[in-house]
């Protein structure tokens, strides 16, 4: 991306933003059930029809729905997410307590995921043979076939059960806490990622610089880590953008399973409990966090490939 | 009958899939009559049984078969899964054709929305539909209908802005057709493979989200006999019944292998060249 897009690429984000805002929220008004009378529910009272209009009218909630929704967007912007009412705190300070335990979680899984798939992905590559390839098949297979949620449960029973290693509920503290529920993230992306490496390795060993370095007899290995890697690893960087975002919303499941403290627990909790301010603000805040993550990964190419340096295109 | 046997002779690996998607299918339909017990007759002398000869898979903490409850929710799956795949595609197409050929406002608003969708990880957004529209199979497949719907628009909007620009296209106006049957007769035959291919590979990962969404407790409902929410019900006897975990899990796994096995083969069959 270059440097004079980025005003362009800033406007698409925010329409995509108000969008996505106007989207969820007329979701939230259109669902049906009451919100004052779960606000109620959750905190065990049961009012008259009488209080149940006041709340209503003290919410803003009997006003028109444009009117509605400009309210809640200029608070927005202002950094009020509105309140839950079923944790009693503000959406967004919730919201920034459980995503930092999901970003470790996220990051965690995509470490742990490269140090399988790149070696595998290279060896299969370099080793263009029957058993490399088939295990990467393999791989692939299981990765796109199995549901994660079981991988995760077998590997609970298994690891924590079974063996008694580590603990079956994970409160997101410490390390032997995580492994498991990285594990389970990781596991499903390594097929994915190992073919993604293999694919861009044989791609770049095509290429008519490494027939060149070849013939000035430089070493297979100075090839392949000096001249090949360093081109290969870029297109895996924009994939591993879109991988982190997808698992900061899409880790839910995972979490839900090791009762890990993260902002996936928190939105299952909040649309189980119709806890609407908070999942308006979680979907907000997901889909920011996701763009704002890919923006960076296309500036971070023009660090990483001099090719696309202004001038030179 | 000649034809059908060279074409099994040619593409092995595609008929062995396709015998393999028919007894899934096979399983669903008769059902019924492969099942032991009635999958929703709670005997609860009879709870958390291990598997025996009596109860293949054991039984659940209602003291429902679980061999039968799996078997049944082979049906909902596959209904689901199916019609999932079916909507996504008729309404993706239906738009992705519209917009492609017509161009325009239209154009650009449905690809807007598709811009919204892809910048945004879907899960969430299915996550989120379901919840509030309640949970229910229905409800859930509408959820991912809403999220997916736009990676088939994409695609075939951008098989009909090529095919528009073809001759026949050109002779067929010139002609005085209509533009209905241009787009019915010309555009939608040319649109449709393609189509029907993603579509096929994407039904085992429409499965997967349904069963997900349903684990979390939004898709299916108690006591429906779905595989993701038997999961649920099942992970709170993780340590004292491993096997309800372990069969209905089996059981998505080999239905979504088996049919991201077809959706490969069939790839290689109908397009041999991208490969």
């Amino acid at each position: 991306m270059r440097k004079r897009d980025l005003p362009k690429r800033l406007l698409q984000m925010a329409v995509v933003l108000f969008g996505i805002s106007f989207i969820t929220f007329c979701l939230m008004y259109l669902a049906p059930g009451d919100p004052v009378q779960a606000m109620y529910a959750a905190s065990g009272t049961i009012p008259s029809e009488q209080i149940l209009e006041q709340t209503r009218e003290n919410l803003g909630l009997n006003e028109p729905f444009l009117t509605q929704y400009f309210n809640w967007l200029t608070a927005c912007l202002h950094g009020d997410f509105g309140t839950s009412y079923a944790y009693s705190r503000p959406v967004a300070e919730l919201i920034l307590s459980r995503l930092w335990p999901t970003l470790k979680l996220a990051l965690t899984s995509l470490a742990l995921m490269m140090i399988v798939a790149l070696p595998l992905g290279i060896l299969s590559a370099v080793r263009k043979g029957k058993v490399s390839d088939f295990i990467v098949r393999i791989f692939s297979f299981l990765g796109v076939s199995l549901p994660n949620f079981w991988v995760g449960l077998m590997l609970l029973y298994v690891f924590a059960v079974c063996l008694g290693l580590l603990p079956v509920v994970s409160d997101g503290q410490g390390f032997g806490k995580i492994i498991l529920p990285a594990v389970t993230l990781a596991f499903a992306m390594v097929g994915k990622y190992t073919r993604q490496v293999r694919t861009a390795v044989l791609e770049e060993l095509g290429q008519d610089y490494v027939t060149g370095a070849r013939c000035r007899g430089i070493r297979e290995s100075t090839i392949l880590w000096r001249h090949v890697m360093p081109n290969a690893v870029l297109p895996l960087i924009t994939m591993l953008g879109l991988s982190f975002g997808s698992l900061l919303g899409g880790t839910a499941v995972v979490e839900v399973i090791f009762s890990y403290p993260g902002l996936g627990n928190l939105a299952v909790d909040a649309i189980r409990s119709m806890d609407y301010s908070l999942i308006q603000g979680y979907v907000l805040w997901i889909a920011l966090i996701y763009m704002v993550i890919n923006l960076l990964v296309d500036l971070s190419y023009r660090y990483l490939d001099p090719r696309l340096k202004e001038g030179n295109r | 009958m000649t034809k059908t046997v060279t074409f099994i002779k040619r593409n092995p690996g595609f008929a062995v899939c396709l015998i393999l998607v028919l007894a899934v299918l096979t399983v669903a339909v008769f059902a019924p009559l492969l099942a032991t017990y009635d999958p929703y007759e709670a005997v609860l002398a009879d709870a958390v049984q291990a598997p025996s000869a009596e109860h293949w898979f054991g039984t659940d903490r209602m003291g429902r078969d679980l061999y039968s409850r799996v078997l049944y929710g082979a049906r909902i799956s596959l209904t689901a899964a199916l019609s999932l795949v079916c909507i996504v595609m008729a309404v993706g197409t239906f738009l992705g054709i519209l917009s492609g050929y017509f161009g325009g406002i239209l154009d650009a608003a449905v690809m807007r929305i598709a811009d919204m969708m892809v910048s945004f990880p879907g899960m969430v957004l299915a996550i989120a539909v379901a919840g509030i529209l309640g949970a229910n199979i229905r409800n859930a497949v509408i959820a991912i209908s809403v999220v997916s719907w736009t990676k088939y628009a994409r695609l075939a909007r951008s098989l009909a802005l090529k095919i528009r620009s073809r001759d026949y296209i050109a002779a067929a106006r010139v002609t005085g057709s209509r533009t209905s049957h241009i787009l019915w007769r010309y555009v939608l035959p040319g649109v449709l493979p393609t189509i029907l291919i993603t579509g096929a590979t994407d039904i085992g990962s429409m499965m997967l989200e349904l069963a997900g969404l349903s684990f979390l407790g939004f898709g299916a409902q108690a006591p429906t006999a779905e595989w993701g929410l038997m999961l649920n019900e099942g992970r709170a006897y993780l340590t004292a019944a491993p096997w309800l975990m372990v069969f209905p899990g089996l059981a998505i796994f080999i239905t979504v292998a088996v049919f991201n096995l077809l959706g490969d083969s069939l790839r290689d069959v109908l397009d041999p060249g991208r490969s």
